[in-house]
């Protein structure tokens, strides 16, 4: 069986688990780069969008995502409420009619968050955002032809630590310049949790992508 | 007889608030509204903030758009993707002295593209001469 709604609902309760646990963390990487937000903003995002999904019954995969997108645009004050916002949308808009999702409807799925994050941050790979974490994972699972765990999570840890030496050419971390370099950048961080998330919930509920 | 609207985006109420007050004081027949900070009035952009300033100034003339950084265009972005008007445009210009050439321009009953145009071209000038 592939993701359907509950394996959905797990990953965003263990996505804010991670976020809400690693908060403080956050906020001293984006101390360090950026406004100083980034934990804060992300953990009541996360926050609301639990609260928001608990209210309802949701039928499909991509209700449950469409809610926990809207959720993020309007609750994430920062650059990181409309970026993941719309990565979430357009999965949803991407799974839309589906009661479960196989390898090959995740990897398009990811394929449209990814251009819409595109879209929305106007930017590129290397200007160390969270574009670079998932543009080496959706060639990651572009590349391979079923989901393997810890090759996914390990693709996605590796490609937070490389924004570490990047020199920031987006977002706040572009006005200190060189000095952007050392810290690994604050929205790919989030951005790896979210994605160890899923690929944890896939292992422990042994679903099949 | 209408002019264009305009919406001051900023990471700070405050900011946005502060350029309403300075345009409008100089300016009374033009539709401005300040869309700053976040729905609890942190330091931020909200997106219904923003798309609910956009109704409010709203008229057939359009509605012009200035913001601070980079993150208040995404929302500002958004806010005009849903509002599916096509008569409202976001300028690339600073936030204070672009928005008070807008109002002034909006003010002489300029059309949308014709502010634009005034606010982007405040880059361009030495505030020196």
């Amino acid at each position: 069986m592939g993701l359907t709604t509950k394996h959905i609902q797990l990953w965003l309760q263990k996505t804010n688990e991670k976020i809400q646990e690693n908060k403080t963390y956050l906020t001293e990487l984006d101390q360090a780069i950026g406004d100083g937000d980034h934990g804060i903003n992300m953990a009541r995002g996360f926050e609301e969008a639990i609260k928001k999904t608990a209210e309802s019954d949701y039928e499909s995969p991509s209700d449950l995502l469409k809610d926990w997108a809207m959720t993020l645009i309007s609750k994430v004050g920062g650059a990181s409420g409309p970026l993941f916002g719309t990565a979430i949308l357009k999965m949803s808009m991407s799974v839309k009619g589906k009661a479960e999702i196989n390898y090959a409807e995740l990897t398009t799925a990811f394929e449209e968050a990814l251009a819409g994050i595109l879209q929305r941050g106007h930017a590129a790979e290397n200007q160390k955002t969270l574009v670079d974490v998932w543009s080496p994972i959706v060639r990651f699972l572009q590349e391979n032809t079923a989901f393997d765990s810890a090759a996914f999570t390990n693709q996605a840890k590796e490609a937070m630590e490389q924004t570490k030496d990047m020199q920031a050419e987006k977002g706040r971390a572009a006005y200190l310049k060189e000095r952007s370099i050392g810290h690994i950048d604050p929205g790919s961080a989030s951005s790896f949790y979210l994605l160890q998330s899923l690929s944890e919930v896939i292992e422990k509920e042994g679903v099949t992508v | 007889m209408s002019n264009v609207g305009i919406v001051f985006v900023s990471h700070s109420e405050q900011i946005a608030l502060g350029l309403k007050e300075l345009t409008t004081q100089a300016i009374q027949n033009v539709s401005i509204e300040a869309a700053g900070g976040t729905d609890d009035g942190e330091i931020g952009t909200n997106l219904e903030k923003i798309i609910q300033a956009i109704e409010t100034v709203y008229s057939d003339k359009g509605v012009l758009i200035l913001f601070d950084l980079g993150s208040a265009l995404m929302n500002a972005e958004m806010a005009l993707e849903l509002s599916g008007r096509d008569n409202i445009l976001i300028a690339d210009a600073p936030l204070i002295e672009g928005g008070y050439v807008a109002a002034v321009e909006s003010s002489m009953g300029k059309s949308l593209q014709e502010v634009l145009e005034a606010a982007e071209q405040v880059r361009e000038q030495p505030k020196r001469g």
